[in-house]
């Protein structure tokens, strides 16, 4: 019902997005001669802007290397990635980072907040990169917090928080940038499923309220009926590309 | 990333791990200390000894009998004493100096019920200026005293303390070995000088010693002072060359007596003092090496440790500076700490010491600059391989360390 009312919104009088995402002909090859392994064995993918796209498959399928690989956390063996029309092969380390900040924000299954560091001071994390002033770093960040319902919990720490508290700060310190893009490995495999639906139902707000292009790996069908978009790997190949409906039958 | 918000990450991951920090920190707290106590130890040792020689007299010349020997024992064999012609050679050949012959012997001392065994010293009225040792209360010696060598003394103030003689030492009649010995005078207090109270002396005519206790004409030490600043060496050469005349003592034979001139030891101790300097400086400079190994150990632990971190960091949109920098910064304040506290402990220890030693303490900025300055290089150098192996990691592979 929701993944409806978000496609209903979405579909018709908007003008074609640009492709934001571009991937040609992608490898990523782990270990050598007979013990090679096609971690991902030539992908192609366009993603548009204001996409919401789950990625699926079974474990080994290549879905998180091709989540790294969106993100600019890893990079490809060979093969071609357009990053708004860049091409990231030609970008180095700092350039990387660089894109990070501005365009990506990270959510992962673990949460991977810093341990004994306020929630507040998680959320600042990347503000300190862009060096953000102080006052305007502790006022975003508030926001931030506040934006995902944790206004309240700002000076707690990981470890006094739920884990869907703790999944929230991470979105928040993902968005505390405003970045276009959104990549979350598996954000709700720690959770159990009224905490997952919860950090869905903030996502996809957060997503119409934004604009965001979200890129989600996960492994439950339930999980992935929130995106518009689902692609299916099995052995380093998307299988299938299509609506969550259609796919997932 | 501005430098505050850098200072503040190394000061929380500092905090986080206090035991730990300080335990990293010990090499260099210890090897600064070191270095801070011993190089203010040795400046205090050089400024007391310069006070002291301030206090013997300056351009002070000590003419002794006796060869001193080559080598590292240096032992002094003895040799003929010197005779009142000597003396009177001395006096006539040399220009510009003054001359106080000397005759020095340990006597006992009895002033009613105090005994005591003191330093008597036969000497002329020029000793009071050379040795630097005026007389305070009463007079000098009277030229019928000298050439009749009247038993008649002038005393320092610890034998006045020594033999009670606080309220009627002028006028009192002290028994120095088998003669009876009026008090004329009182000596300026000197106070210790080179382990010696020079207060604890007792001067009389030269001839009065030599009649009345020593039995000969002998003549022990013949102090003599430059008038004119930096005629020392001039003198001892001409003195030398005197003697060695005097003494019959051909091209081929060694001096059978020495001139110390107050220089010579100055050099000496100076010299002395620079080899332990050197010495102490590297031990300090192996124990900041270790105390560096320390620091470099434990960010190596901590990099490995914050591997998950790192990679979070990367994800989030640090650049390897920011990353490089992080731990860099971390391991400089570590050092840093380390030799603050290290200076504090260092002048701690000086001045504990230099009480004890009735030393002057001397705190000399430039070694505290350069402890400072010593330990924060200690962190760059040995921080900056950790903080490079946490700049390069791959944030994926940060990511998925456990």
């Amino acid at each position: 019902m929701i993944h409806a009312a978000v496609s209903s919104q979405n579909a018709p009088g908007r003008i074609v997005p640009p492709t934001v995402l571009q991937m040609r002909g992608i490898y990523k090859l782990y270990g050598q001669g007979a013990a090679e392994v096609r971690a991902l064995d030539g992908i192609d993918l366009d993603i548009t802007a204001g996409e919401f796209v789950a990625v699926m498959g079974p474990s080994g399928s290549g879905k998180s290397t091709c989540m790294n690989i969106l993100g600019c956390l890893d990079v490809p063996s060979t093969g071609e990635y357009l990053f708004r029309g860049v091409d990231v092969d030609s970008l180095d380390r700092d350039e990387l980072a660089l894109l990070r900040r501005k365009f990506m924000g990270f959510v992962f299954q673990s949460f991977n907040l810093l341990p004994r560091t306020s929630a507040l001071a998680n959320v600042e994390l990347p503000l300190i990169y862009e060096n953000v002033s102080r006052k305007r770093r502790k006022r975003l960040a508030l926001d931030a917090l506040r934006l995902v319902g944790l206004g309240d919990r700002a000076d707690a720490r990981p470890n006094q928080l739920s884990g869907g508290q703790q999944q929230r700060v991470a979105i928040a310190r993902a968005l505390v940038t405003e970045p276009p893009f959104l990549l979350a490995d598996e954000p709700t495999g720690n959770l159990d499923t009224r905490t997952a639906d919860e950090i869905m139902h903030r996502l996809v707000e957060l997503r119409n309220e934004r604009d965001l292009t979200i890129v989600m790996v996960t492994h439950e069908p339930d999980i992935a009926m929130y995106a518009e978009r689902v692609l299916y790997f099995v052995d380093g190949k998307i299988q299938r590309d299509g609506p969550p409906g259609e796919v997932l039958s | 990333m501005n430098s505050t918000d850098t200072l503040a990450m190394a000061g929380q991951a500092i905090a986080r791990n206090k035991l730990r920090s300080f335990l990293t920190t010990l090499g260099i707290i210890i090897g600064v200390a070191s270095v801070i106590a011993m190089v203010h130890l040795g400046q205090s040792a050089t400024r007391s000894v310069e006070q002291q020689f301030a206090n013997i007299g300056s351009n002070l010349l000590f003419v002794m009998p006796g060869m001193s020997q080559h080598g590292p024992s240096a032992l002094r064999v003895s040799a003929e004493p010197f005779e009142m012609e000597d003396v009177a050679a001395i006096r006539r050949e040399v220009p510009g100096i003054l001359v106080a012959p000397a005759v020095s012997r340990n006597e006992t001392v009895v002033y009613g019920n105090a005994n005591q065994n003191i330093r008597v010293e036969g000497s002329t009225n020029e000793y009071f200026t050379v040795r630097n040792h005026p007389v305070a209360r009463g007079r000098e010696f009277e030229k019928a005293e000298l050439s009749s060598g009247a038993a008649v003394c002038i005393i320092g103030t610890t034998v006045v303390d020594e033999m009670y003689l606080n309220t009627e030492a002028l006028g009192s009649n002290l028994r120095v070995g088998r003669t009876a010995c009026r008090v004329i005078g009182v000596l300026e207090q000197r106070g210790l000088s080179m382990g010696q109270d020079r207060d604890d002396v007792i001067v009389m005519p030269i001839k009065a010693v030599q009649r009345r206790l020593a039995g000969n004409l002998d003549v022990n030490t013949v102090y003599i002072s430059a008038l004119q600043d930096g005629t020392s060496s001039r003198v001892k050469r001409e003195i030398e060359s005197l003697l060695r005349q005097r003494r019959r003592i051909t091209q081929d034979e060694d001096d059978d007596f020495y001139v110390r001139d107050t220089q010579d030891i100055m050099d000496a101790l100076s010299e002395t003092t620079a080899t332990m300097t050197l010495l102490l400086g590297g031990i300090a400079a192996v124990s900041l090496l270790v105390g560096g190994i320390g620091i470099m150990n434990i960010m190596l632990v901590s990099v490995t440790e914050r591997t998950r971190e790192i990679g979070i960091r990367l994800a989030i949109g640090a650049r390897s500076r920011d990353v490089l920098q992080q731990f860099l910064v971390e391991s400089v304040v570590l050092a840093t700490l380390g030799g603050v506290i290290g200076v504090l402990i260092g002048m701690a220890g000086t001045w504990l010491m230099t009480e004890q030693f009735n030393m002057p303490f001397v705190a000399s900025p430039g070694v505290i600059v350069l402890g400072f300055s010593f330990s924060m290089t200690i962190g760059v150098v040995f921080g900056y391989f950790p903080a490079r192996k946490a700049a390069r990691l791959n944030p994926i592979d940060a990511l998925r360390h456990e």
